[in-house]
């Protein structure tokens, strides 16, 4: 595997996913590909998603602030032939809109990228602009890929790559900036294909989105301060997930740990811990995310080093795992 | 106006639908005959006069589209494209949710049979899609216009008001609703239960056109409703239509109609040759 070059080394770089899909979606309409856009009245028109629907009003469809009408007719304009491309504020995309996901999108089979904002806590303002069910909701629904990008680099390869992509797709992303976790975009990117971000021997941290850094940096601790090589996973498709790679991983490091910005309840680490309770694995194994409970107030970063999600809390977690 | 040949012939095709109808949900043990028999005039005079459809070609990209919002009531579909020549009786009751033979479900699949438009099922998603589709129509330049049939109970869902507003916040003047409304849903009277009236007045205030039909069981007026339809020229922005049918829920079959209990289920063989009878009897002869 070609190396993958990241931003391990260096301070954070923060780049922003939602700024950089409504970029990716104007080059794209430059570019001459056809598709059109639904937003819900959360698309500030000083966004790139904004300027994008100033530029193509024709395409672009405000629904105001009725998000399964938005996605029920964003199946409609998909059925009329169209690829559709879809934001939607998260927490209110997979609850309220839950019904529309499953039957309209999935069970209809549409081409049809729904991009949900504001992932886990950082929309901010507490449990009712939380995102934390979202992904345990979409592993239940038959027929829907699940794309939660590292960062802002790989969002845009995944907005492009899915313009072609046949069936559904949730494409989940934070807020606002978070760190990058790729130096360069010169890597190979497949959706369903996890990529090895840090390599290691020790253990395997198998993270999605915001917190594959977040993983990164926890690795860079252990491996400072304890001398353990963790290796860390970005996998970016959590369905289908990668299970050749969780495979090589189980084999190869014998310890492994998930990390994700949602409940740690039926998400990704559930998914993890399902597939390798049932292929017999007996190491040991460990879920870090957003407990079973309502999550605290307050900022974003705060809130996820209060439940041990930050670099300190993961290699923390990680240390008293390998002690156990 | 439709002239009076025209409107015998799709009364007599309608008489028909509700004797094959009649026979298939009696073969498969299940159905939704109250709403079925109820929309059956309004499905006719669509599939048969008033849809620019070719049901050699399903997916003809220029086709109208007709949503059954009310997915529960797809048997009267099925009956209809099979007397348009697209299977047998035979063959839908053959694939008729018979685990991985299935075509045909009591809720409609696109996927498995081509002449659906939406897979429907859950109330409420049909005015939502069709809105989407009369805005995918418009943006690639298109004049077929989209329908959607929703049922009045089903108005209760909150999404249909949703999709109201965006109709006519679109100007979706290629859009056409029509609502079933039978007065009753599966426990009683939808009045009742949650007053949707005056629907008509409601459907104004959200700033569509409003063409009702005093009996939607009766092709002359529902021939007359379809006929005023404004062209759906793309170019033009619009109100959309939406028109309101007035029927009888199990309409044909005397100890059906009017009766909320034969909302969904099977029938028995007795019941079955008494429901001809009955519609035979009630059958409209010009």
């Amino acid at each position: 595997m070609a190396e993958v070059k990241t931003t391990y080394d260096f301070d954070q770089m923060l780049s922003n996913a939602r700024e950089a899909y409504g970029e990716e979606l104007m080059r794209m309409a430059d570019d001459g590909l056809d598709f059109v856009f639904t937003y819900t009245d959360n698309v500030a028109p000083s966004s790139s998603a904004g300027r994008f629907a100033a530029k193509y009003p024709d395409r672009c469809f405000n629904f105001g602030i009725a998000e399964p009408n938005q996605v029920g007719a964003s199946c409609g304009l998909a059925l009329s032939g169209m690829v559709v491309y879809a934001q939607v504020f998260g927490p209110f995309l997979s609850l309220r809109s839950a019904d529309q996901i499953h039957t309209d999108i999935a069970y209809n089979d549409v081409n049809v990228r729904l991009i949900g904002t504001h992932a886990g806590v950082t929309a901010g303002g507490g449990p009712t602009h939380n995102c934390i069910a979202d992904l345990a909701l979409y592993r239940a629904i038959p027929n829907l890929t699940v794309f939660v990008p590292a960062d802002a680099g790989q969002c845009v390869k995944g907005i492009r790559r899915s313009f072609d992509f046949k069936g559904p797709m949730i494409i989940r992303i934070d807020r606002g900036g978070s760190p990058s976790v790729y130096a360069d975009q010169s890597y190979e990117f497949e959706f369903g294909k996890a990529i090895e971000t840090v390599s290691g021997n020790d253990l395997t941290i198998i993270s999605a989105g915001s917190s594959v850094y977040w993983s990164m940096m926890g690795a860079k601790i252990l491996r400072e301060r304890h001398g353990v090589n963790a290796r860390v996973i970005d996998m970016h498709t959590v369905k289908p997930m990668d299970y050749a790679m969780i495979d090589k991983c189980a084999d190869e490091t014998g310890v492994i740990v998930t990390v994700e910005e949602a409940s740690i309840n039926g998400g990704h680490g559930g998914g993890v811990a399902e597939y390798l309770m049932e292929r017999g694995y007996n190491g040991k194994f460990k879920r870090v995310g957003l407990p079973d409970e309502f999550a605290v107030l307050g900022d974003p970063d705060e809130v996820y080093r209060y439940y041990g999600m930050d670099p300190e809390g993961v290699a923390k977690t990680v240390w008293e795992l390998l002690h156990k | 106006m439709a002239d009076m040949e025209t409107v015998k012939k799709l009364e007599d095709t309608s008489y028909k639908i509700r004797h094959d109808l009649l026979n298939f949900i009696y073969r498969i043990g299940m159905g939704h005959l109250g709403g079925e028999l109820s929309v059956v005039e309004v499905a006719v005079a669509l599939y048969y006069k008033y849809l620019n459809y070719d049901i050699k070609n399903p997916r003809w990209e220029d086709r109208d589209r007709l949503v059954l919002s009310k997915g529960h009531c797809s048997e009267t579909l099925y009956t209809i494209f099979a007397d348009l020549g697209a299977y047998t009786m035979d063959y839908i009751v053959e694939h008729f949710e018979v685990l991985d033979k299935s075509q045909f479900g009591m809720h409609s699949n696109r996927k498995y049979c081509p002449y659906i438009e939406a897979s429907a099922g859950s109330l409420g998603h049909g005015l939502p899609i069709a809105v989407g589709m009369a805005l995918g129509a418009r943006y690639q330049k298109k004049n077929w216009r989209t329908f959607v049939i929703v049922g009045d109970g089903e108005l209760d869902e909150g999404t249909n008001w949703e999709a109201l507003m965006a109709g006519a916040q679109f100007r979706l003047g290629n859009l056409v609703a029509v609502c079933d409304k039978n007065r009753l849903q599966m426990t009683g009277e939808t009045n009742a239960i949650m007053n949707i009236d005056p629907l008509d007045e409601k459907l104004r205030a959200f700033g569509w056109d409003v063409i009702v039909i005093d009996d939607g069981n009766d092709m002359e007026q529902v021939c007359a409703a379809f006929e005023k339809l404004p062209e759906p020229d793309y170019t033009v922005r619009r109100r959309p239509t939406f028109i309101i049918s007035n029927t009888v829920k199990g309409k044909g079959v005397d100890f059906m109609e009017n009766n909320h209990k034969w909302h969904g289920g099977g029938i028995a063989k007795e019941q079955l040759d008494e429901a001809l009878a009955s519609v035979k009897k009630n059958r409209r002869v010009r």
